[in-house]
């Protein structure tokens, strides 16, 4: 069950999968209950001689309870996600942390713009860098990520991280994630977009924040000045 | 509606009204859904007031009247339906069709007007809407009229008697297009 | 006077007017039947396409060829649409519904016999549209079953013009025959019982013919408005769906998913018909909880139209909305839950014969059970936030429409066939069709929540691009066993 999901390394990730896994016990045991229940009457009612059905139309409430009763569980039990899952959600979508790191991403057919405010972490300033497909941030910081696309509603999933967001032209919808962990994680786009929708692939690259610091110095080598881009690709 | 199809049991209703009814009742939705995108798309922008101000309301107002006669006029064809005067039917009938017809002139004036204009359709959110929804309405003022104007020629021949039945079902049909008129009108023209 | 009657009543009238142009609800049931069947053969075909690329990518698929991307999309579009408008629809509504609505309740037909006629042969119609939108340049719509603007409504994101204008006009012409169905059945059921059928005497099977065309009725109007809305956005260069021009990409979603959410409803009901039927009759018992299963079922109808946005959870709308919509589907699953426990109530006591109906209505139970379960996972906001537009809900709806269509269909089909045909089908290739079907349903569609899980994205026909994609895992389920299930067939 470990292997379900590629590795989480976001802070709401684990919320997530728990939530995954509450509904996945809840479903399981129901799962095993009903199939069994059926496996079991299937057998044991099979037709041999002898084996009369019962006149039962399940039509007072006696016979009716053994219907109720398990719908009222089902009931408790939907609430119980419902209300475990609103928090997580509120969480994830609702109210955007405080983050000192923001970065625009927008879709296009068929790759990711990431647009960087610079060191003085403003946009439309000459500081600022364009990289395609090439999302840098540091580890253990909230990120802060302004969605929106140039053409088509494409969508940016973090699999890694348990984030999905379509981006639609003509909007800006405010994403936010936190990385737990260095590495480098793809961003896939999640919704169809055109004959390029296979294979649109961003990558997602979580620094240690030596790293980090190593990079922004070398992107932008004097604060103020417009960013160095003819660097060599990172690896 | 023969003796075949009439009802076994004792629902009241024959079946030409309750599958007219049923048609009608699919008929909301189209014209709900488009309404209420309308309302969405507005509440959540500006300059609406000044594109539908390009709109000619005075037009608007007669194409109004002329429904609302129109539906009057239908009715009364109903009325002599239950009278049996075929004659007081076909003229009725015959009037109808000569108001939906008016209707749809005054809706070629607009658009021919607002067109030269150089409003067109891509004009922008609103008259994308404006044409859209006036334009799906005057589709459906057409097959009203056909309808009316295919019972109009029966009543004249003297073959409508005998499903006199359908002037009512048309007329709820009639009515319902009249209906969605009446929720256009002001949210174009008024609002 | 009664022997004329007999004498009009039997009067022979020609091979057109039997076979082809026939107002008989029995004739015109068998031929949506074997149109949908057609078409289904159709949508296996994009099935083997679809297939073949995700496990060979890029390599020639035999019989065929290469497959570009552009053309993938196209598969995977009319996959979709084939198999929910061109296959679901006729087999459960139309040619069921026909058949055994006026038997069902003692009619001579239905209330409407030439509107009958006529709706097959705008189906029909419908049918040629979709079949000509292959062959216009820039070939057939590709944008998804869906059909997300701004993709959908400007020819130049795709590559596709006239397919797509087309594709929309088959839908429209496809939904004008089954609202004529629709007006045809619930007048016939409403006027045209015998006398003493009242309402709770007819047989389940018309229930949920009913419910599910009263569904219909209410829900495709917004789709309609959205899909002329759509064709105007592409033919006369209005802006209803493009930013650019002050207009909403997520109003489409609305539409359409206000309309899609009650369809899979309008989907599943004759399945359960179907199944109920089927079981009741192989277990030699009456229906368990007729009654509350009726009224389970209207309340479901009521609550399938508030629970659309569920397929929009993180598609932009405000995020406010996610819970209320998370609440109402969660919810539905309670009259679903109360219909599939009374089916389970109505095997206790019984006395079971292992026909092929009664196999294929068990399995319809037992895969819609697990399909209705990974629903729940769907319906929950935050964990949709990751498995949307994965496989793995390409799954959950394969279980939930296999359910319905196939299974459901194929006991509906041969418990049915020898009052629809006159002679029995064969029970010893009928049992062998349904082991397949079971068996390999499930080999291919459980890996396919896996797969889903660890991230492949639909539609996706290039898994090994994608470094966190098992592609190995990724391509398992798409192999060609699945095929060998179709072929014993019948007779």
């Amino acid at each position: 069950m470990q292997n379900w999901f590629p590795e989480n390394v976001s802070t709401f990730g684990g919320d997530v999968d728990a939530m995954f896994y509450l509904i996945y016990y809840i479903t399981a045991v129901w799962f095993v209950l009903t199939e069994g229940l059926i496996l079991y009457f299937l057998f044991r009612y099979r037709h041999r001689p002898g084996q009369r059905a019962a006149y039962v139309q399940g039509d007072n409430l006696k016979q009716l309870a053994w219907i109720f009763v398990p719908v009222a569980i089902v009931i408790v039990l939907d609430f119980w996600i419902d209300i475990r899952g609103a928090e997580v959600w509120a969480k994830i979508k609702g109210e955007v942390p405080p983050s000192d790191i923001v970065v625009r991403a927008t879709g296009k057919q068929f790759n990711w713009e990431f647009v960087y405010p610079g060191p003085d972490g403003k946009f439309g300033t000459p500081d600022d860098l364009q990289l395609d497909n090439d999302l840098h941030v540091p580890v253990g910081k909230v990120v802060r990520v302004v969605l929106s696309a140039k053409d088509v509603i494409h969508s940016f999933f973090l699999p890694h991280f348990r984030l999905k967001q379509d981006v639609v032209p003509g909007r800006e919808i405010i994403a936010w994630f936190e990385a737990t962990k260095p590495g480098n994680y793809e961003i896939p786009c999640a919704e169809l977009c055109g004959f390029g929708h296979s294979g649109m692939n961003g990558m997602l690259y979580v620094h240690t924040p030596e790293e980090y610091e190593k990079w922004l110095t070398e992107r932008w080598p004097l604060s103020g000045q417009a960013p160095e881009i003819s660097k060599k690709p990172e690896s | 509606m023969n003796a075949s199809s009439a009802t076994l049991t004792d629902t009241a209703i024959h079946a030409g009204k309750t599958g007219t009814w049923w048609f009608l009742a699919s008929e909301i939705p189209v014209f709900g859904g488009l309404i209420a995108s309308y309302i969405v798309v507005r509440l959540g922008s500006t300059g609406w007031a000044e594109a539908a101000s390009h709109l000619n309301f005075n037009l608007g107002l007669i194409n109004t009247f002329l429904l609302l006669t129109s539906s009057m006029t239908i009715v009364m064809a109903h009325a002599a339906t239950e009278e049996n005067d075929y004659r007081k039917v076909a003229n009725f009938l015959g009037l109808t069709v000569l108001l939906g017809l008016g209707f749809l002139g005054m809706k070629a004036i607009e658009y021919t007007t607002e067109i030269s204009n150089g409003f067109l359709p891509s004009s922008g959110i609103f008259w994308s809407f404006y044409y859209g929804m006036t334009g799906l309405h005057a589709l459906h003022v057409l097959a009203g009229i056909i309808v009316n104007l295919v019972l109009w020629i029966q009543a004249l021949k003297g073959s409508l008697a005998r499903n006199g039945h359908r002037v009512e079902l048309a007329g709820l049909y009639w009515h319902l297009v009249d209906i969605i008129w009446i929720f256009l009108f002001p949210l174009l023209y008024l609002a | 006077m009664k022997q004329e009657m007999m004498q009009t009543d039997h009067e022979r009238l020609g091979f057109w007017k039997t076979y082809i142009f026939s107002t008989d609800h029995k004739t015109i049931a068998k031929q949506y039947l074997s149109l949908a069947l057609f078409w289904a053969l159709m949508g296996g075909a994009t099935t083997y396409l679809i297939r073949w690329q995700i496990a060979h990518p890029d390599t020639e698929a035999p019989g065929w060829g290469f497959i570009a991307p552009d053309f993938y999309n196209m598969l995977v579009t009319m996959h979709g649409t084939i198999m929910v408008f061109f296959v679901a629809m006729p087999i459960l509504l139309a040619a069921f519904g026909n058949f055994l609505i006026p038997l069902m309740i003692g009619a001579k037909d239905m209330a409407f016999p030439r509107l009958n006629m006529l709706s097959f042969w705008i189906f029909t119609l419908a049918s040629v549209v979709l079949i000509i939108s292959f062959f216009v340049p820039g070939g057939a719509a590709s944008a998804g079953w869906t059909g997300y603007p701004p993709l959908s409504a400007k020819a130049e994101y795709t590559g596709v013009e006239w397919g797509m204008n087309l594709w929309i006009l088959s839908l429209a012409l496809e939904f004008a025959s089954f609202l004529m169905g629709g007006v045809n059945f619930l007048t016939t059921t409403m006027n045209m019982r015998a006398p003493g059928m009242t309402y709770f005497r007819l047989p389940i099977m018309v229930w949920m013919e009913v419910t599910a065309a009263v569904i219909f009725m209410l829900s495709v109007g917004p789709l309609i408005a959205g899909a002329v809305m759509l064709l105007m956005d592409r033919m006369i260069g209005t802006t209803f769906y493009l930013p650019a021009g002050g207009g909403e990409p997520l109003l489409w979603q609305h539409l359409f998913w206000f309309f899609g959410h009650p369809e899979v409803y309008v989907l599943l009901l004759p399945g359960l018909g179907i199944v109920l039927e089927v079981i009741s009759v192989f277990s030699r018992k009456p229906v368990f909880a007729y009654r509350p299963i009726i009224y389970a079922t209207i309340i479901a109808g009521f609550m399938s139209f508030i629970v659309w946005a569920h397929h929009q959870f993180i598609s932009g709308i405000d995020p406010r909305l996610a819970m209320p919509f998370s609440i109402t589907t969660i919810i539905i699953s309670v009259p679903f839950a109360f219909v599939i426990f009374s089916m389970i109530a109505t095997l206790w006591r019984a006395s079971i014969t292992f026909t092929t109906p009664l196999l294929f209505a068990v399995g319809s139970l037992g895969v819609f059970i697990f399909g209705g379960l990974t629903g729940i996972f769907n319906g929950s906001a935050p964990v949709d936030i990751y498995i949307h537009d994965t496989y793995f809900v390409v799954a959950h709806f394969h279980y939930t429409l296999f359910s319905a269509v196939f299974f459901g269909g194929f006991a509906g089909i041969y418990f049915w066939f020898p009052k629809m045909f006159g002679r029995m089908m064969n029970e010893a290739l009928g049992k062998i069709h349904f082991w397949f079907t079971f068996v390999f349903f499930n080999a291919v569609f459980i890996p396919m929540h896996l797969v889903g899980l660890r991230g492949m994205m639909r539609p996706q026909s290039l898994a090994g691009q994608y470094a966190g994609m098992d592609h190995g895992l990724a391509s398992a389920p798409w192999q060609f066993r699945r095929g060998s299930e179709r072929l014993p067939r019948p007779l």
